[in-house]
């Protein structure tokens, strides 16, 4: 009866493996019969100890698909728009391709890459179109950075995730063509300032992009941490511009387009744009300086005693110079240290060992990137931008509340308007 | 009139990039950014597109009028096409209704600066893009099924409801970039270039 009870509790929480499954239903169909003509109870015992000693049964072969440990459930959180990353369950910066967040404006499409084109045209010297095997002729780059939604910033009450706050953010090493080297073989007219790029998604998703940019570090990527881009990132081609807001890093790419001046799209007038007092900013490209600290974080719990903090510091304009953090509500700062390579517009984990003495506190993080920019507060950016500031290119500094029986809480921020 | 917008357009964010670096200039730092090719290097893969290739997929349209196609529509038709594809998702009017959830966004309101919600009326800084955006996304579940007439139908139908156009207008490809949407005037180009100052 105990060797049933057991193997029910394992089922119902999902939590077994091929191998216990079958060594349960042996157990079970056995132990009855040793129990009650045996008599064995010495025997029982050592059965029932033998289904949790992984040592005492061999486990199963090898596979083709490899697949998480079903003790861990790390889930995006999807809403009817996007989905978010679960920051508070990874322990470095790549974020795991099925876990990287999502957004889209009408769905994922189904493209067969051996169809798949890119054109090039516009103020070039030789409109061409490129195949994803021509792109994959092409010399190649691999590049670690992050891709963060210019819309990730929630709050309100205290019940929040890391995932919640912020989990439109996500990183990946990321290959393919440097857009350089694409357009060094369209030719490029000296008129051109700008280049449209499309997708070929039902939302035919545009942006406008500065030429200056596909000078600068703009690829055309075809893998996300070395195999092919998942389709909710874009398959076969994605559009990366480090940095730059994740809207314009446009996915399923068909065309790029050489102009003189912006199209003024949809998604970079009447989206992505906020109000800084009683103006409408547009074209706000790169990410600012972020940082949030990931454990400990709401719900975790933590006890009296050493607690080491960590988190995630970016910045869209650079690399991480430093990450403070402070365990005193903010009074006082201490450098975290940070973790090897620091790389430029990417995801830099921090840590920070903190000895807590079991007293009521807050503990928040603050970065600062290579341009010398200090992460702001939610009431500096109110003062700066005006009290209607819209959920668009929002990177306050993010407090957690920790409670005296070691409970963690978001802290949604509130301002004034001055 | 187009060569003005080109350059009002241009000018002021140029200036942001001006400094744009040669292809070859290898910023410090940014090293590993360099592929093989140790100069421009001409790879001859791909192939030149033809122009029909160009034309079926070149659909943008610029604020100057670059790209708007031939033919014309009027506030009435646009009406009658906004009730027949439309309304289901932004609701009989295209305003707000309070209390309401449509699953798609209000179209029509105040053109006042601050009035929200943010409507064509007050948040779309130009009259392409609703020809743009309709022609290409619209409706959500069978995008790019309008005709060219029936899309100048809608914007116009849609500027007549956000009172930024008279109800006989006609709209072409001459006098859609002509119109001034009132919200134009509180865009500003983002000029923060990377510094301490937060902004």
């Amino acid at each position: 009866m105990k060797a049933n009870r057991k193997n029910n509790r394992k089922v119902v929480t999902g939590k077994i493996s091929r191998r216990t499954l079958i060594s349960g239903l042996i157990a079970a169909a056995v132990l009855p019969v040793n129990a009650l003509f045996a008599g064995d109870l010495e025997k029982n015992e050592r059965l029932l100890h033998d289904l949790d000693d992984p040592t005492k049964s061999p486990g199963p072969g090898p596979s083709p698909l490899g697949k998480r440990s079903g003790f861990e459930k790390p889930v995006r959180k999807p809403s009817d728009i996007s989905s978010r990353t679960p920051l508070q369950d990874l322990h470095s910066t790549i974020t795991p391709a099925d876990l990287h967040f999502e957004r889209h404006h009408a769905g994922i499409p189904t493209i067969d890459p051996s169809k798949h084109e890119l054109l090039i045209h516009g103020l070039v010297n030789r409109p061409m179109k490129f195949s994803l095997a021509d792109l994959k002729r092409f010399p190649a780059i691999t590049r670690t950075c992050f891709i963060e939604c210019a819309g990730n910033f929630r709050t309100g009450k205290e019940e929040m995730t890391p995932q919640d706050v912020l989990g439109l953010t996500s990183q990946s090493e990321w290959t393919g063509v440097m857009l350089s080297t694409l357009f060094n073989e369209v030719g490029i007219d000296a008129k051109a300032q700008w280049f449209l790029a499309e997708g070929s998604d039902a939302a035919v998703m545009t942006r406008t992009i500065p030429l200056s940019k596909a000078w600068d570090d703009a690829m055309i990527v075809y893998a996300q941490n070395g195999e092919a881009i998942r389709p909710e990132q874009g398959y076969p081609i994605r559009l990366l511009l480090p940095g730059f807001e994740g809207n314009m890093n446009i996915k399923w790419l068909r065309r790029i387009e050489l102009s003189e001046a912006p199209y003024m799209t949809r998604e970079e007038t009447s989206k992505y744009t906020y109000p800084v007092k009683d103006k409408i900013r547009m074209f706000s490209f790169e990410m600012d300086a972020r940082s949030i600290i990931t454990f400990p974080s709401y719900p975790q719990k933590v006890s009296k005693g050493y607690v080491e903090i960590r988190g995630i510091a970016w910045s869209g304009r650079g690399k991480v110079e430093k990450v403070e953090v402070s365990t005193d509500n903010g009074k006082t700062w201490q450098l975290a240290n940070l973790q090897e390579p620091v790389l430029s517009k990417a995801h830099t984990y921090f840590r920070y060992l903190w000895n807590w003495n079991g007293n009521e506190t807050e503990i928040l993080s603050r970065v600062t990137d290579e341009t010398g920019y200090l992460q702001p507060t939610l009431q500096q950016l109110v003062e700066a931008r005006g009290p209607n500031i819209g959920g668009y290119h929002m990177n306050p500094i993010t407090a957690w509340k920790v409670k005296a029986d070691g409970s963690v809480w978001f802290k949604p921020e509130k301002y004034t308007d001055k | 009139m187009k060569r003005r917008i080109t350059w009002v357009l241009v000018f002021p964010v140029s200036l942001l990039f001006f400094s744009v670096s040669s292809r070859f200039e290898v910023l410090d730092g940014q090293k590993s950014l360099t592929d093989t090719a140790k100069k421009a290097v001409k790879f001859g893969f791909g192939r030149t597109a033809t122009p029909k290739e160009i034309a079926s997929w070149d659909i943008d349209v610029r604020p100057d009028g670059k790209g708007l196609p031939a033919g014309k529509g009027d506030v009435k038709t646009g009406r009658i096409i906004y009730t027949t594809k439309c309304a289901v998702c932004h609701g009989a009017n295209g305003t707000e209704t309070p209390g309401v959830k449509l699953p798609g966004a209000a179209l029509v309101g105040d053109t006042l600066a601050k009035a929200r919600p943010k409507t064509i009326g007050n948040y779309w800084p130009y009259a392409t893009t609703l020809f743009d955006y309709i022609r290409r996304s619209m409706p959500y579940n069978l995008p790019g099924s309008l005709t060219d007439n029936e899309v100048y139908g809608l914007t116009a139908y849609l500027l007549n409801a956000n009172k930024i156009i008279k109800a006989d207008v006609v709209l072409d490809a001459q006098n859609l970039p002509q119109i001034v949407m009132p919200a134009r005037k509180l865009f500003i180009m983002d000029d923060r270039k990377g510094a301490p100052e937060i902004k």
